[in-house]
């Protein structure tokens, strides 16, 4: 299945990209995570990400469908 | 009424009317030159924009809802800040005081924690880093 995924901040500079349209074997946002995690050598951990999907925080064993935005959210510091 | 929004230029605050506030309390949080130690020279907010403006107006609403405000406002800088800039304005009113000083309050605590806004230091020597994404918190 196909997933857009976006990038920002942290994850933005260790992963090199801003965005990408990724072919996944994963079913889950979990599972999506640890791939990306072993192919840009990601240093953030699953436990300090949030996942988010389509615009809404979900839970790291969210089921994905194709065509979803994905965004693994660093730990936010606004203000 | 209530408000999120976001902007790359200098925040101008909005002045809020209304006879029935009887009290207005307003925050803005500002680039500090240090922290933890270190010499900040210049701060970078990145937002991820329609996510940072839900999630927001998500939390000026509940919180309108949870203290009785009148207004809640907020306005967050995004781009590379100097030393003294403000950096997220936010203003508060209500039928009195305590609601204000309380709602105000909240709006800043939970921004910290849930709004998709990230924030680097970039500090005296020539290194930054983002904050919260440190060494202790990364995996081996």
């Amino acid at each position: 299945m196909k997933v857009r995924v976006r990038y920002f901040a942290a994850l933005r500079e260790q992963t090199g990209i801003h965005e990408e349209v990724r072919e996944t074997a994963g079913p889950t946002a979990q599972e999506l995570y640890e791939e990306i995690r072993s192919e840009y050598g990601v240093r953030l951990s699953l436990r300090v990400v949030r996942s988010s999907v389509n615009g809404e925080f979900v839970a790291h064993d969210h089921g994905l469908s194709e065509g979803d935005e994905v965004v693994f959210i660093p730990p936010v510091a606004g203000g | 009424m209530t408000s999120f929004q976001l902007t790359p230029e200098p925040i101008q605050p909005l002045f809020l009317d209304g006879n029935g506030a009887g009290g207005f309390v307003e925050f803005q949080g500002r680039v500090r030159d240090h922290n933890e130690g270190q010499a900040v020279i210049a701060l970078e907010y990145e937002a991820f924009d329609d996510m940072a403006v839900s999630e927001g107006q998500r939390l000026v609403d509940e919180a309108s809802q949870k203290f009785g405000l009148l207004n809640a406002h907020v306005v967050h800088r995004t781009g590379k800040l100097d030393l003294g800039e403000c950096a997220v304005w936010i203003g508060v009113s209500a039928a009195h005081r305590r609601e204000a000083f309380a709602g105000c309050e909240y709006i800043i605590d939970e921004l910290k924690k849930r709004v998709p806004i990230w924030k680097k230091e970039h500090y005296l020597g020539g290194e930054s880093r983002w904050i919260g994404c440190g060494d202790s918190e990364v995996a081996p």
